[in-house]
């Protein structure tokens, strides 16, 4: 990434409660750009919402969250989310719309979807209407249009857990085409070989926790921490 | 032989004149009260789904409690409003075609706004995260979720349009029945009945049955049409 992006992400102290109970807390960490961080934890861990904190669709009830050039909520990010929400009108419209939110001109917009739909192979789609995709085909056009709003930083809420293995493959492959390309990824998933195969680094998240935060390797080989043990044990037994 | 059926027929088929006039005047005051009612109504029933102020429940019960305002309450309110002595008086609207559009808004108002929040309101819901992810804030979500629920939205400004031509308090009260001017299709068959002058009656009677009859057909195909194309 270039100089004056809006990577690193830095964390400090970060907590989410609500009503007094605490949903995650004093999580400090920097996500450097290029990285590709995978988040682990069981269900409940609060792993999705630590992405939407990450993400700025809400704000932490305590401690800080920064981007490098100070921007409360820079543009240059995307989500995607486990199911993705897509809008009632063409393929095509989908992707310009988030161009449009950005105030892109309608030439300038045009040629983007047209370079998008080119290069994740939608361009017989075109006209279709979204809705009516295929689940895999559905979560294909998310990441098209999260990449044509040409972000630093991507957040996936564990992108394929709903799809088949063939349509996982898919999203696994464009995740690692975005990482090559220098889109830093920040995702989670509950897929232990997913994790193995796209993992720079691991953030094991534990009760509201980030209790282990390890390049990929170290943590496969022997994860510090007794609950991070139990649970890539847990992969074993089933 | 001569009985109301035939009369009926006859008249429908040789488009007898005063009937075509008095349809005519109809579809024009209740077309018209249907686009005001939309044009204020989707705008406001969608801010009213996004917006969080106090005093906003009994917004929404007021408005639900609105749909089922009778059309004769609401035909006296507006006679009240502009008559000669009324705080609109000076406008001289009262017993024309205006002032009937004006009493039929009032009718379809609550009924535009009331569905458009609970549309939008649950759209917003699943929307909500993905919009504000994509760059739109809350207010430049409005169109969107208009746009998106414009099949559910289709059906709620049909039932406005439905209330509207079947109703016949208000405009008989605001617009006064008057022959060529300000007769509509429900007022007329209450004359002519009560007249004895059942032909014309019942002609017009089939007419508005096969308008909603129809305009049911309409929306029930947009609906189906939608689900296969939209999603």
């Amino acid at each position: 990434m270039s100089a004056g992006g809006i990577l690193p992400l830095s964390l400090r102290g970060m907590g989410y409660a609500v009503g007094g109970t605490a949903l995650l807390s004093d999580v400090t960490l920097d996500i450097p750009a290029g990285r590709r961080l995978i988040v682990m934890g069981p269900n409940g861990a609060g792993k999705s919402l630590f992405l939407r904190l990450c993400h700025g669709l809400i704000d932490p009830t305590s401690g800080t969250r920064k981007w490098a050039t100070g921007a409360a909520r820079p543009r240059a990010q995307a989500m995607v989310f486990q199911r993705p929400v897509l809008l009632r009108r063409t393929v095509a419209a989908n992707i310009d719309y988030p161009l449009g939110l950005a105030g892109l001109a309608r030439a300038e917009r045009a040629a983007k979807v047209a370079q998008t739909l080119d290069r994740f192979g939608l361009r017989d789609m075109t006209d279709q209407p979204a809705r009516l995709l295929s689940g895999g085909q559905q979560q294909r056009l998310a990441l098209a249009r999260a990449w044509a709003m040409d972000p630093e930083i991507l957040f996936l809420d564990e992108p394929t857990s709903a799809l088949d293995p063939s349509a996982t493959r898919i999203i696994e492959e464009m995740v690692a085409q975005f990482a090559d390309e220098g889109i830093t990824i920040v995702m989670t998933t509950h897929n232990l070989g997913q994790a193995r195969r796209l993992a720079q680094d691991v953030a094991f998240l534990h009760r509201g926790r980030l209790i282990e935060h390890r390049p990929a390797d170290q943590f496969f080989a022997g994860p510090q921490t007794p609950e991070a043990q139990a649970f890539l044990a847990g992969d074993l037994v089933w | 032989m001569d009985g109301p059926f035939a009369t009926a027929i006859t008249l429908i088929a040789t488009a007898d004149s005063a009937l075509v006039q008095i349809i005519g005047l109809s579809l024009r005051v209740t077309l018209s009260a249907v686009v005001i009612a939309c044009a204020v109504g989707l705008p406001l029933g969608a801010a009213l789904a996004l917006a969080r102020f106090r005093g906003r429940g009994a917004v929404i019960v007021l408005f639900n409690a609105l749909m089922g305002l009778p059309p004769v309450v609401a035909g006296l309110l507006v006679y009240l409003l502009l008559s000669r002595s009324g705080p609109l008086g000076s406008l001289a609207l009262l017993f024309t075609p205006t002032a009937m559009i004006i009493a039929q808004t009032v009718l379809i108002l609550p009924i535009v706004v009331s569905l458009t929040r609970s549309v939008v309101e649950d759209l917003w819901g699943e929307y909500r995260e993905q919009l504000t992810s994509l760059g739109a804030s809350r207010w430049r979500a409005v169109p969107t979720l208009l746009w998106d629920g414009r099949v559910s939205l289709l059906t709620g400004v049909l039932a406005g349009f439905g209330r509207a031509s079947a109703e016949v308090g208000a405009v008989l009260i605001v617009g006064g029945n008057i022959a060529g001017h300000t007769r509509t299709m429900t007022t007329a068959i209450t004359l002519e009945t009560s007249r004895g002058n059942l032909g014309l009656a019942v002609a017009l009677g089939l007419i508005l049955m096969a308008l909603t009859l129809s305009l049911n057909a309409v929306a029930w195909g947009a609906g189906q049409w939608a689900k296969g194309r939209l999603g």
